[in-house]
């Protein structure tokens, strides 16, 4: 059934007309032209579609876009502001914490997620924060380094 | 392809020539070109011919602008060479980084190559970068020279300028050398690359140029691709490749608004303007198969646990790829023999993106993105596909989300491609999971037969190798052993396969190092000294393991100690690793958990540091999936029981050990770099399984290790 949802991207409120079932990975990659969001397995198995719907960590690909009706919805596209990295962002890059870097908005969307709950997480937090998130070039050595470093920068400023 | 055609090192695509001449590309920009022809040089130590290619290459422009172009066939992957061919461009030239820009993997754009596999780009690509780059100087400093009335030999390069060497406030630009000039220049047989004590740049950590683009979601891939008027893809699958279809009912699938639907004999496709709306529209096709009996031979009466028996019994006649001594005096000599047997399963790539590609045709004109390794190979795919002649198809690779060998297949070009035509319309054709699976060309189920023996001081005088559908990289042993044979051959494989990170050196590896292990443990010997009393004492295998053993603090102990410390050497592309591992093995639930893992690798000339380290640590996470999860599972009948990433487990976080990379003398003398992105893989079964071994005795013969396995 085609629905009229209306919700906030990335700061600015936004409307789609679709079906409502239709997941939001899909309307996001196609509809809206975001194609920072991944797809990697649609089944909400490897974190590649992650995106922030009021600040938490959700996998689009199982999501129905009508489940984010009045919602913020963040995707990787709309962390950094006027051109400058979100600390995790640059805590990636600054790390080394991405090789191919398709798993990469998606990580960086869990991390964030992560932090705003756990300003200092220990090691252990973070590997299960994350544990949804697959990486087969394995980068985890560094996303663990990258988190820990973001999230020491966060604490300070 | 099959996997065979994979096998060997030097890898050959047919001679062919592309349509864009010589004139055509200078036309395009001024500036000055390097060109380079393999047959007007010849080959410099260390660097092997990368095969025919065609009557020209052009590697450099140095712009009007003064920045420097490069172009190169190759792809990355996530292996860094974005970065690390710059660097060795950029030191060449003596000039900043920043001034490279790399151009890749564009067929229309850059020369001809064969595709980005096999850990061959920093050996075999990197050092014609070097010498164009060379060439490229010396271009600089004749025209410079000649403006100025000088010798050359006074004159001097720094950052992108030419100076007169004692008095530098005479200054040139790149880029007011290269303006309004028109030069060609073929490369010179002997160009003068820089010796590797006067290296700024290479040898250093300079940073990912793309890792910006792809923390914010900027990096394209070629599922990003969005052009006016395209259609997303969806083809029907088999449950099984040995399967045909009977028949096709579409109907419901057609009355889905904005549906196209496809139907080309066996080929069916449904096409929407949003990729979920076709899946959705595939799922309520109505299709039914049988299995099809010019491919539905004996071959395919297997199943994951009959294959190893089915491999042995089809084999054909072993080749013998090495061998020394006489084994029927290394038999008498020996005191002890043992014979083992060593099996791995089917192993899936899995890259986070799957295959994808995107289509565009215009009139003769066709354009493919394609997630690929090989985006030459695809352009004469697609032109055959279509029935057009290659210089009509360009191909571009955007990044891509790995590869690991699998990539060079690209089906999901041929299919997009063949839609493309079929609608009129741009295609864009991306696996699902379930696809990328069922698609994939597997590393090889395998197994491995030793036969080995010590004498009575403990010394290896035995060794008779034969490995089944593994291949041969890595199979040959590099011990100090007098009697030995390595034999290689193969059966019949019901499952497509292909090249997977370091090809046949996994398992070859898992298998000689656990033997290897066995003896030592035998003549009561610790596993790092056992090595090394087998070593030469310039051997390359023996710098790595010593340095393992150093940075691990590996004191010595007979296995099984009790500590759950595994030790495992290797060498792939003529790089050598070391592995020392500690793990935890749970008895009661079989699980392994390795707590820490020190790999000191040997990679000769290491062009950027932390971007090596990046992928030795890449390469032993990932290992750990094939060591301990990865393994197909499938019916008699052909059919992949493997679906998705619950039933298809790769290594993640909770795996994560302690990692130290050691990087052994990155600065050789012979200044030669040798592979990076492959080698530290190929010990994670070998050094896992040692380490289990020395945790509870136990020794594990079949990859992968899983809890059910180890319970047992």
């Amino acid at each position: 059934m085609v629905q009229t949802i209306h919700f906030t991207l990335n700061g600015k409120p936004v409307t789609v007309n679709t079906e409502g079932s239709r997941k939001l990975l899909w309307v996001l990659r196609g509809d809206l032209g975001l194609t920072g969001t991944k797809y990697g397995c649609g089944a909400g198995l490897c974190g590649a579609c992650t995106v922030l719907v009021d600040g938490r960590a959700q996998r689009s690909c199982l999501l129905p876009i009508s489940s984010v009706a009045g919602k913020k919805v963040t995707t990787i596209e709309g962390l950094s502001s006027n051109g400058k990295l979100h600390p995790v962002q640059q805590a990636f890059v600054e790390a080394g914490a991405l090789q191919c870097g398709f798993c990469t908005p998606g990580m960086v969307l869990s991390a964030v997620d992560l932090l705003s709950r756990h300003p200092n997480p220990t090691e252990e937090q973070i590997r299960t924060a994350l544990e949804g998130n697959l990486c087969r070039c394995s980068a985890y050595h560094r996303i663990v380094i990258a988190v820990k470093n973001a999230a020491a920068k966060m604490r300070k400023s | 392809m099959r996997y065979e055609e994979y096998l060997e090192e030097e890898f050959r695509d047919p001679n062919v020539s592309y349509g864009i001449t010589r004139r055509q590309f200078l036309a395009a920009a001024g500036g000055i070109l390097i060109l380079f022809h393999l047959r007007d040089v010849e080959a410099a130590p260390g660097r092997r011919s990368e095969g025919e290619v065609s009557d020209w290459n052009a590697f450099l422009r140095i712009g009007e602008d003064g920045r420097i172009t490069v172009f190169s066939g190759k792809v990355e992957l996530g292996q860094g060479i974005h970065v690390s061919l710059a660097q060795v461009v950029a030191e060449e030239l003596d000039v900043p980084i920043q001034q490279i820009e790399m151009v890749m993997a564009d067929t229309d754009r850059c020369p001809y190559d064969a595709g980005t596999f096999g850990s061959r780009t920093i050996r075999f690509h990197a050092p014609l970068l070097r010498e164009a780059a060379a060439e490229a100087r010396g271009v600089l400093v004749q025209l410079a020279a000649e403006r100025w009335n000088l010798p050359p030999s006074a004159l001097t390069v720094k950052e992108g300028k030419v100076l007169v060497a004692k008095d530098p406030k005479r200054v040139l630009t790149f880029a007011e050398l290269a303006r309004g000039q028109r030069i060609e220049r073929r490369l010179q047989p002997r160009p003068q690359p820089k010796t590797i004590d006067r290296y700024t740049l290479v040898g250093t950590s300079v940073p990912r140029r793309d890792a910006v683009a792809k923390v914010t979601g900027a990096a394209q891939f070629a599922g990003d691709i969005r052009l006016p008027g395209m259609l997303y893809g969806c083809v029907l699958r088999p449950k099984n490749h040995y399967f045909r279809l009977v028949r096709a009912d579409t109907s419901e699938a057609r009355k889905m608004a904005g549906v196209r639907v496809v139907e080309q004999g066996d080929f069916v496709a449904v096409l929407a303007e949003h990729p979920d709306v076709a899946a959705e529209a595939l799922a309520k096709v109505k299709a039914e198969w049988e299995p099809d009996p010019e491919r539905h031979p004996p071959v395919a009466d297997v199943d994951d646990r009959t294959i190893y028996e089915h491999l042995m019994r089809t084999a054909g006649e072993a080749r013998t790829i090495a061998e020394g001594g006489d084994l029927a005096q290394g038999a008498r000599d020996a005191v002890q023999v043992f014979e083992e047997t060593y099996y791995n399963a089917y192993v899936a790539h899995c890259p986070i993106e799957p295959h994808t590609a995107t289509v565009q045709i215009e009139g003769e004109k066709v354009t493919v993105w394609a997630s690929t390794q090989r985006p030459f190979g695809c352009k004469e795919e697609v032109a055959r596909e279509l029935g057009v002649p290659a210089q009509n198809v360009r191909v571009i690779a955007p990044y891509v989300g790995g590869g690991f060998g699998g990539k060079s297949r690209n089906l999901q070009a041929i299919e997009a491609a063949r839609l493309a035509k079929a609608t009129g319309r741009p295609v864009q054709v991306a696996w699902s999971r379930e696809e990328e699976i069922f698609n994939d060309t597997f590393r090889p189920a395998a197994v491995v037969k030793i036969r080995s023996g010590i004498d009575r001081n403990g010394r290896i005088v035995l060794w008779d190798y034969l490995v089944y559908n593994a291949g041969d990289r890595g199979a040959p042993q590099f011990y100090d052993i007098p009697h030995h044979r390595t034999r290689s051959t193969s059966g019949r494989s019901p499952l497509a396969t292909g090249p997977w990170r370091a090809p046949a050196n996994n398992s070859n590896t898992f298998a000689r190092e656990q033997q290897i292990d066995l003896m030592a443990m035998k003549a009561k010997v610790d596993p790092v000294t056992f090595r090394l009393r087998h070593l030469a004492p310039d051997a390359p295998a023996r710098r790595v393991l010593e340095a393992a053993a150093k940075r691990f603090g590996y004191r010595p102990a007979v296995a099984p100690s009790g500590r759950g410390i595994g030790v495992a050497v290797g060498t792939d592309s003529d790089t050598w690793v070391a592995h020392i591992a500690q793990v935890r093995v749970d008895r009661r639930t079989g699980k392994v958990k390795v707590e820490r893992i020190v790999c000191a690798q040997d990679m000769g000339l290491c062009i950027n540091p932390e971007g090596a380290r990046m992928q030795i640590e890449g390469c032993l996470t990932m290992g750990l999936g094939y060591a301990l999860y990865e393994g197909i599972r499938f019916r008699s009948g052909g059919e992949v029981l493997n679906t998705n990433f619950a039933t298809y487990p790769i290594a993640r976080f909770s795996d994560l050990p302690k990692i130290e990379t050691v990087i052994v003398d990155p600065k050789p003398a012979d200044g030669i770099a040798h592979g990076g992105g492959e080698p530290a893989i190929i010990c994670m079964g070998a050094v896992i399984a040692n380490a289990i071994h020395d945790a509870i005795g136990i020794r594990q013969y079949h990859l992968p290790m899983t809890p059910e396995r180890l319970r047992a």
